[in-house]
C-alpha cells in the first residue's frame, strides 16, 4: 500500500496576502521587543536629544509650551527613524543579506511584505514613542491637555498611514540603490527634523517652506497633534486642524497608490538591470 | 641594536596609520561623485545648526547679538568633531568586522591595530573640519558671529583644537576596544556616548542650566573645557561672560584639558588592551553577528 504524504492546503489570493502581512509583521514586533539593547537605545537616544533641546529652550527663556513641543517632536522622531531605517532602506538590507531574491521567488506579493513591515514597525515603534513621551513628559513636567481625543487618534492614524505609505514608496526606490542607500538614509535625518519642525512650530519656517515640507506627513501630523494636545498651541499652528486632516488624507491615498505602482515598476527595472542580487560594498 | 628594534615598530605604526587614513577616505567618499559627496557632507551639519538657529530666533526675535547665541552656535559647530572623530573610530570596528568582514585579515597582517583605527578616524576628521569651517563661516557672514580675525591667537587656537582632536581620538579608541566585545546591533553605543556628552559638556547651553546634581558630570568631561576654550579664543569676552568656568583663565583651561587628555590616553591604552585580549580569548575578533 502506497504511503502518501499529507497535503497541506496552500493559501492563495487574499489569504496568502494576509498571511504574508502577518508573517512579515511578526518578526518586527517580536524581534524588536526581544532585543533589549535596541529598546534601550531607541528610547535613550531620543531622550538625550530631547533633553539637550529642552535645556537650550530653558537657557534662552522660552515659554513652557515649547518644552512640550520638543518632547512631542522627539517622540515622533522614533517613527521617522523607523520609516527611514526599517522601511525605506529595508529592501537594501535584504539585498545585502541575500533575502531579497527569496522574496521575489516566493509566491507572495511584495506589497504584502511591505505592508507587514509597515504594520509591525508601526506597532513596535508606537510602544517606544509612548515611553519617550511618558518619560520626557515626566522629566520636564509637561502638561498634556487633550482637547479632542477622537480627533487626536484620527490625526495620528492618518499620519501613520501616510508616513508608512511614504516608507513603502521609498523602499521601492531604495531597491535600485546599493552602498549609497545607507548614506541617503543617514542624510534624511537632520534636514527632515529641520523642515518638518520637530523641535519648533513649522509655521516659523514661512508659509511656502512649511507647505512644501508638508509632503512629509509628519509635518502636518505633528503640527495638528500639537494643536490638539496643547490648548495654547493653536496660535503656533501652521494650518487649521481640519485642513491638515484633509491634507493627510490626500497624502495617504497618494503614497499608498504611489507605493503600489512604483514597486511594480522598480521591481521590473531592477530585474531588467540585474540589480536584485548585486552587492557592492 | 636598539634602533633595529625601535624603527621597524615605528614604521609599522606609521604605515598602519597612513594606509588606514587612505582606506578610510576611500570608504567615506567613493560612493558618490565629489560634488554629491560635498553636498552630502555639508547638508547634515548645516541642518543641525539651522535647527538651533531657528529655535533661538523664534524665542528671541532673532537677537543674534546676545552672548548666548555665539555660545550655542560655536559649541554646536565644534561638537561635530565629537560625532565624527570619536564615534567614527569606534564604528570602524563594526564596519570592518561585520560589514566588510576584513577584521581577521587585518589581525593576521603586519598591522598595528590601534594605529589602524586612529588612521580610520582621519577621514572623519577631514570631513568634520570642512563642516565646522563652513558652519562657522556661515555664522560670521549671516548670523553676526563676531570673530575678530586680527585679535584671535591662532597659534593657541590651533593647539587647543588639535589637543581636543587627540583627546577625542583616544576616547574613540577606548570605545573601539569596548566595541570589540559587543555584537553588531550594539552600534548605538557610540551615538549614545556622543549624545550624553552633548548634553553634559555644555556644548549648546551653559552648565548652569542643568540640574545641580548633573553638573559635576560636565566638569569631569574634557570636552567641556575644550569647547569653552575654543569659544573664548574665537569670540573673546562674549564666551567668558557665563559663570560656568569664569574663574579659570585660558591657560588654566588648557592645562585642565591637557591633564584630562593624558588621563584618557592612559585609560585608552589599558581599556583597549584589556578588551582586545578578552575579545581574542572569547573568539570575537572575526565574529559576524549578522543582524
Amino acid at each position: 500500500m502506497a504511503i502518501t504524504a499529507p497535503t497541506i492546503p496552500k493559501a492563495s489570493g487574499w489569504k496568502l496576502f494576509l498571511k504574508t502581512v502577518i508573517a512579515r509583521a511578526y518578526p518586527r514586533v517580536i524581534g524588536q521587543q526581544r532585543e533589549k539593547s535596541w529598546m534601550f537605545f531607541d528610547i535613550f537616544l531620543p531622550i538625550l536629544g530631547i533633553a539637550a533641546y529642552v535645556f537650550v529652550y530653558r537657557a534662552i527663556g522660552a515659554p513652557e509650551e515649547y518644552i512640550g513641543f520638543v518632547v512631542m517632536g522627539g517622540a515622533m522622531t522614533a517613527f521617522w527613524l523607523n520609516v527611514l531605517w526599517s522601511m525605506s532602506s529595508q529592501l537594501y538590507w535584504e539585498k545585502e543579506q541575500g533575502n531579497l531574491a527569496l522574496y521575489i521567488m516566493a509566491p507572495n506579493s511584495m506589497m504584502a511584505i511591505l505592508l507587514g513591515m509597515a504594520l509591525g514597525g508601526m506597532v513596535a515603534t508606537l510602544l517606544r514613542a509612548m515611553v519617550i513621551l511618558v518619560i520626557g513628559g515626566w522629566l520636564f513636567q509637561v502638561r498634556f491637555m487633550v482637547a479632542n481625543f477622537g480627533l487626536l487618534i484620527l490625526v495620528f492614524f492618518l499620519t501613520m498611514t501616510a508616513l508608512y505609505g511614504l516608507g513603502m514608496m521609498s523602499a521601492s526606490l531604495f531597491l535600485l540603490l546599493s552602498r549609497e542607500a545607507w548614506h541617503l538614509a543617514n542624510l534624511a535625518q537632520e534636514p527632515i527634523y529641520l523642515i518638518s519642525g520637530f523641535y519648533f512650530p513649522v509655521k516659523n519656517l514661512g508659509f511656502w517652506i512649511a507647505l512644501t515640507a508638508s509632503l512629509i506627513p509628519l509635518t502636518m501630523g505633528l503640527d495638528a497633534m500639537r494643536q490638539l494636545v496643547f490648548p495654547s498651541a493653536a496660535q503656533f499652528g501652521f494650518l487649521d486642524v481640519q485642513i491638515e486632516i484633509l491634507g493627510l488624507l490626500i497624502l495617504c491615498v497618494l503614497f499608498l497608490f504611489g507605493a503600489r505602482s512604483l514597486l511594480n515598476y522598480m521591481e521590473k527595472l531592477a530585474i531588467r538591470e540585474g540589480r536584485l542580487t548585486e552587492s557592492r560594498r | 641594536m636598539q634602533t633595529t628594534r625601535v624603527f621597524p615598530s615605528l614604521s609599522i605604526f606609521w604605515r598602519s596609520f597612513r594606509l588606514a587614513t587612505w582606506l578610510g577616505w576611500q570608504i567615506e567618499s567613493n560612493w558618490a561623485d565629489p560634488f554629491l559627496f560635498a553636498i552630502y557632507s555639508l547638508i547634515k551639519p548645516l541642518s543641525s545648526a539651522a535647527i538651533l538657529v531657528i529655535m533661538y530666533s523664534v524665542i528671541t526675535q532673532a537677537d543674534f547679538e546676545s552672548p548666548i547665541f555665539p555660545y550655542i552656535y560655536l559649541g554646536n559647530a565644534f561638537y561635530m568633531y565629537v560625532g565624527h572623530v570619536m564615534t567614527g573610530i569606534s564604528w570602524a570596528v563594526i564596519d570592518d568586522r561585520e560589514h566588510y568582514k576584513t577584521m581577521k585579515y587585518i589581525y593576521t597582517a603586519p598591522v598595528h591595530f590601534p594605529s589602524y583605527l586612529l588612521g580610520r578616524g582621519v577621514a572623519r576628521f577631514i570631513i568634520a573640519s570642512i563642516s565646522v569651517l563652513v558652519t562657522v563661516v556661515f555664522g560670521v557672514l549671516f548670523l553676526k558671529i563676531s570673530i575678530d580675525i586680527a585679535h584671535v591667537n591662532w597659534g593657541f587656537f590651533l593647539l587647543t583644537l588639535l589637543t581636543g582632536v587627540v583627546m577625542l581620538a583616544l576616547m574613540g579608541l577606548t570605545l573601539a576596544g569596548i566595541m570589540l566585545l559587543l555584537v553588531h546591533h550594539m552600534f548605538g553605543v557610540g551615538e549614545a556616548v556622543a549624545g550624553a556628552l552633548y548634553l553634559f559638556s555644555g556644548a549648546i547651553f551653559p552648565l548652569e542650566v542643568l540640574p545641580t546634581y548633573l553638573r559635576p558630570i560636565g566638569f569631569l568631561m574634557p570636552i567641556t573645557y575644550w569647547l569653552e576654550l575654543l569659544r573664548r579664543l574665537l569670540v573673546g569676552n562674549i564666551a567668558s561672560s557665563f559663570p560656568t568656568l569664569q574663574n579659570y583663565s585660558n591657560s588654566h583651561l588648557y592645562l585642565i584639558l591637557v591633564a584630562l587628555t593624558i588621563l584618557f590616553a592612559i585609560l585608552s591604552v589599558f581599556v583597549f588592551r584589556a578588551c582586545e585580549n578578552r575579545a581574542k580569548e572569547l573568539g570575537l575578533i572575526d565574529t559576524v553577528t549578522n543582524y
